[in-house]
């Protein structure tokens, strides 16, 4: 059995994406750029592709947008019900077993990369990896959508265990200006939720105010001061 | 039961006309005939224990068991018709294994209490079926803690310190009472089933040969469900003895 991750419908809205979850002391990060593409057309360029589960969980979603925005749905019945039918908050760990189960049980119709964070009163904060197949999967930080590749390693070099709130924000901010920076179907805006015992905050950096790193500037050599550079955007009069 | 011969007794489906379902008063009856189960819920545990009549010296020591493992740290007892019991044990694991398959964890003794007693009360609906004769004691120790419930042939279901069903219960009660359950170690509590069991027997049925069966769920067990150690069950039940010749049932 072979998982297509190129294949999508014509005219399926994708999220070529890039989205991350990173946990801390006392809680999880979780980020994701905006860009919703169509091909090369980009259906929606600020997309929140952070979705609320329950009260402190939410999930970061990639691939299909019909699929995953279907699979977030039932799960967040699912959850609503598990709240009602036992009187207690579902774990992070229960919810994402319902996410792996629908992943893994339709896995030839789905196209869908999700991960699933929060704080739950079990283990406090966790973060989970349901990558295309439908493993399931406990990580200190996950990354994923097409964006995430280009970008392991930094990740890999980064991350530190110990973090408290302020650093981990950060790093997921960095990584995912990085990861937009090289990835054709990830841009925008970053949108992030911080998760703890206490509730959700949300934060939101514009496509004008990213992190900037390197650009070219030190390889194309600093042009002379002397020389006239012509406006690039001048109008002849 | 003055309403006997009435009519009103003979189906589930039927209410007598001050509101009761003689078949399940009846199902109770089946409870109360039967050896005494009790429970008990301390701070780190909980203990089970079974006091089996024993039908024919011929039996096989340990045959036709009233404690049953439902999960790997869900204890059950029962009392009243034993292939009764067996079924709703077989049920509630089920029960068990359809909740961990959903979500990957193991369950808390009020989700399967829960699903079971669903399962019960479906038995007094209709006039096809007999309620089940048969009361359970469910213990466990899960994440909120140690658990002690008992499922009803009604299907309501109680949750407990103490608990007990079958032949002795009013005397088990009564002994229960008398204990400290929040300074008790599941190891004293295992010595107080043992004496309790042997207290109600030898003021209900004590011309039968008997059986005790304890078993537990604490840290000593590694918070699974297991048969007592047979030095700790040889113990208790020394000490039971011993305690008989100094009591006195008033």
């Amino acid at each position: 059995m072979q998982v297509d991750i190129q294949h999508l419908k014509k005219g399926e809205v994708n999220l070529g994406t890039s989205i991350m979850a990173v946990q801390f002391d006392g809680g999880v990060v979780i980020g994701a750029d905006s860009r919703t593409t169509m091909g090369s057309y980009i259906a929606n360029r600020v997309t929140d592709k952070l979705t609320h589960i329950h009260d402190r969980i939410y999930c970061c979603r990639s691939g299909s947008a019909a699929d995953t925005q279907a699979i977030a749905d039932i799960v967040h019945y699912y959850s609503q019900m598990y709240n009602q039918q036992y009187g207690e908050r579902p774990s992070v760990h229960s919810v994402a077993t319902l996410f792996q189960r629908m992943c893994y049980g339709n896995k030839d119709q789905l196209s869908a990369g999700i991960i699933v964070a929060g704080w739950d009163s079990e283990v406090g904060p966790s973060v989970y990896n349901i990558p295309l197949g439908g493993g399931l999967f406990r990580q200190p930080w996950a990354i994923g959508g097409s964006g995430s590749t280009y970008v392991y390693g930094y990740c890999d070099a980064t991350y530190r265990d110990g973090w408290g709130r302020d650093e981990t924000v950060n790093f997921v901010k960095n990584t995912l200006a990085l990861a937009m920076s090289r990835d054709g179907s990830s841009g925008g805006v970053i949108r992030m939720c911080v998760i703890t015992k206490d509730g959700v905050e949300r934060l939101f950096v514009p496509g004008n105010e990213l992190p900037k790193f390197w650009e070219g500037k030190e390889v194309i050599g600093n042009v002379s001061k002397a020389e006239v550079l012509p406006d690039p955007m001048a109008i002849e009069v | 039961m003055t309403s006997i011969g009435t009519g009103y007794d003979l189906s589930a489906s039927t209410y007598s006309p001050d509101g009761r379902i003689f078949q399940v008063e009846y199902a109770n009856k089946a409870v109360e005939n039967s050896g005494t189960a009790i429970g008990i819920r301390v701070g780190d545990g909980v203990v089970l224990g079974v006091e089996k009549l024993v039908q024919s010296k011929l039996l096989v020591p340990g045959a036709n068991r009233r404690i049953q493992a439902i999960d790997r740290h869900i204890g059950m007892a029962t009392a009243g018709l034993l292939a009764d019991g067996r079924y709703l044990a077989n049920r509630a694991r089920d029960e068990s294994l359809s909740y961990r398959d959903t979500y990957r964890s193991p369950p808390t003794l009020s989700a399967v209490a829960d699903r079971l007693s669903l399962y019960v009360q479906a038995y007094t609906l209709y006039s096809s079926v007999r309620p089940f004769g048969a009361s359970s004691i469910l213990g466990a120790v899960d994440k909120t803690g140690p658990a002690l419930l008992v499922v009803e042939p009604s299907g309501v279901f109680y949750g407990y310190k103490g608990a007990a069903i079958g032949k002795g219960q009013q005397l088990a009660k009564t002994e229960l009472e008398k204990l400290k359950f929040d300074e008790l170690t599941a190891r004293e509590a295992v010595i107080e089933a043992a004496r309790i069991i042997h207290v109600v027997h030898e003021d209900a049925a004590k011309d039968k040969d008997f059986e005790l069966e304890i078993s537990w769920i604490c840290s000593e067990s590694n918070f699974r469900h297991v048969q007592v150690p047979s030095d700790l069950l040889k113990e208790a039940e020394e000490k039971a003895r011993a305690a008989l010749e100094e009591f006195a049932p008033e």
